[in-house]
């Protein structure tokens, strides 16, 4: 656990452990006095700690190793998950996984990257970096959807597509191009959520959607803050200043108008209570699809191509 | 072909800073040749020695495959709007300015309409010397509105890519026009209207990655690089040495990606004949 305490959570963390420490007297009614003193200070702390996050710091949140993955807010979101693998071309990609699931009362298809926890399953997830395999198999999965007229659910959280040798033989390029193509031309609802990290072209390949939502503490751009810091400033130092430059927040996208809604996590980030994360967002989603579903699908595919032929600004 | 007859269409001088500096002698970048100005021109800025074929502009390409005077010029002064007042080690709005200045030109896309060998076309062409080619959103938009002009009036569409990839100054903007380029390409698709995708070197990144790796034919120029990834970041992620010839055209043919490898010569005929098959 200690390793994992982010530098701005340090002051938070020590006082919690001072809290469930202390609890141990809790018979005390002079210690038990100063507990609930100390939790009001924990809880003011917090809220100015997370109310006035840097862009940077937010990054941190968003890769924080406790935050909920994928398939964590599958199985907590859902029941009767059906994972289905393969491209049916190549091979089955493990940094991206889908399937059907059950979310309450609507029957949906539900594909999203996948992290790992440790060492071993992160090699078994290539970080969550997929491969062509993977943007391909996604894609199948949303074709099978479509088929049978079941709403698609994408959760984005990867640090960008696999920039590897035979990601480039297998043309990456390519894959991620025909997704952003075909997904424009789904009949049925697509609901795009980042949950994590969205870097770049990888993210998008599953983010074209007729509702694109970010949870509070998650990135989306272009490129990743150390990236843009090694290419524009020639260094890897500026980190924080090209993550302020590319105003890459939920906060930023959403004054941007580039996504549609914030889905607010607890205090202190989504991996501090997995539950409320997951109860929220399966909340926003349902709020969602009950909309969503009423559309007729020209309608849907229509204001689909609307929505992004709006995103751009420049002068004339 | 009256390609060196360009009346109307002359070359600013700036429109061969990238490859071919200025004065009346030029070396090859591949076999060190040195070619005279005018004669690579009338080369169509290729070696004659080893066929290298030297980075162009947008303007070279509207000489090279439109019709004489057939070309149209639309858009020409659309200019980023710098949505995130960007700033890195200089201002974004500065570094759009000065780039006008020195090139000429206002974005790294140039679009219009033309004839090709007869057959009206929608037609987009990049330029490597605008920040690198960068698609931010006026790469995005222009190339959006072409398709549109493609789509309403029944005409093909053919983009000649060069680039860089997405334009980081603009962050998810540069993004999102990558599915919004791509989205209008669906839409014409579903139109049955032709759309051919030029690749020339280099093409990387989010261009790839969207509308140049879309065409219902890809034509490649020989030799270009192109890829998703850049050669030095995946050198970094492998730890090792790529192999000879690795994105390069011949090496995305042999893998099934490109169809055609075109002289730059050619490249007008080839367009034309195989846009007869398509209507
Ligand atoms: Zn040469």
């Amino acid at each position: 656990m200690a390793g994992n305490v982010l530098d701005f959570e340090k002051p938070i963390a020590d006082l919690e452990s001072k809290i469930s420490e202390m609890k141990k007297y809790e018979d005390n009614l002079d210690i038990k006095e100063e507990i609930s003193r100390l939790e009001e200070k924990v809880f003011k702390l917090k809220q100015n700690i997370y109310n006035d996050l840097t862009r940077w710091q937010r990054v941190q949140l968003a890769r924080h190793p406790e935050r909920p993955y994928t398939l964590d807010y599958i199985f907590m979101m859902t029941k009767d998950f059906v994972e289905l693998h393969g491209d049916r071309l190549y091979r089955d990609d493990k940094a991206i996984v889908g399937g059907f699931a059950t979310l309450d009362e609507y029957k949906v298809m539900i594909i999203g990257q996948q992290k790992g926890r440790d060492t071993k399953s992160n090699l078994y997830r290539n970080f969550g970096m997929a491969n062509p395999e993977g943007y391909r198999k996604a894609l199948r999965l949303m074709k099978l959807a479509e088929k049978f007229n079941k709403p698609i659910i994408t959760l984005i959280d990867t640090p960008g597509a696999y920039p590897g040798l035979e990601a480039e033989q297998n043309g990456q390029a390519e894959a991620i191009a025909r997704n952003l193509f075909e997904m424009s031309l789904l009949k049925v609802p697509v609901i795009v959520v980042i949950i994590g990290e969205g870097a770049s072209g990888g993210a998008l390949g599953i983010g074209v959607g007729d509702r694109i939502l970010m949870l509070e503490n998650t990135w989306y751009s272009v490129i990743s803050p150390e990236s843009c810091s090694s290419i524009l400033w020639r260094s890897w130092e500026y980190k924080e200043q090209a993550a302020e430059a590319l105003k890459l927040t939920a906060k930023d996208l959403l004054e941007f108008r580039l996504i549609d809604r914030i889905v607010p996590e607890p205090l202190g980030g989504a991996h501090k209570d997995h539950k409320t994360t997951a109860e929220t967002l399966k909340q926003v989603l349902k709020e969602e699809l009950a909309g969503l579903v009423k559309l007729k699908s020209d309608k849907l595919v229509q204001s689909r191509l609307e929505k992004f032929s709006r995103m751009g600004v420049y002068e004339e | 072909m009256g390609w060196f007859k360009r009346s109307k269409q002359k070359i600013s001088p700036e429109s061969q800073k990238r490859d071919i500096p200025d004065g009346q002698w030029v070396k090859c970048n591949d076999c060190g040749e040195i070619i005279h100005n005018k004669q690579l021109e009338i080369n169509l800025w290729v070696c004659h020695k080893c066929n290298y074929h030297f980075r162009i502009g947008a303007d070279e390409y509207v000489s090279i495959l439109m019709d004489d005077n057939s070309f149209k010029e639309t858009d020409k002064k659309m200019k980023s709007g710098d949505p995130l007042v960007f700033e890195d080690t200089k201002k974004y709005k500065d570094r759009i300015n000065s780039t006008i200045k020195k090139s000429g030109l206002y974005d790294a896309v140039k679009t219009g309409t033309g004839k090709i060998n007869g057959i009206k076309v929608s037609f987009a062409c990049m330029d490597f010397r605008f920040i690198g080619g960068s698609m931010g959103s006026v790469v995005g938009e222009k190339i959006a509105r072409a398709i549109d002009r493609a789509y309403n009036n029944r005409m093909p569409m053919v983009i000649v890519s060069q680039s860089g990839g997405a334009r980081m100054m603009e962050a998810a903007f540069s993004l999102m026009q990558m599915a919004k380029t791509s989205s209008r390409l669906a839409r014409l698709s579903e139109a049955k209207l032709p759309y051919i995708s030029i690749l020339t070197d280099p093409t990387t990144g989010g261009t790839t990655a969207s509308y140049a790796m879309l065409g219902d034919v890809n034509i490649a120029e020989p030799n270009a690089l192109i890829g998703f990834a850049g050669p030095r970041v995946i050198k970094e992620t492998i730890g090792k040495d790529l192999p000879e010839g690795f994105q390069r055209s011949e090496f995305l043919q042999e893998h099934g990606f490109i169809d055609i490898i075109s002289e730059r010569k050619d490249l007008k005929n080839k367009l034309a004949q195989v846009l007869t098959y398509m209507s």
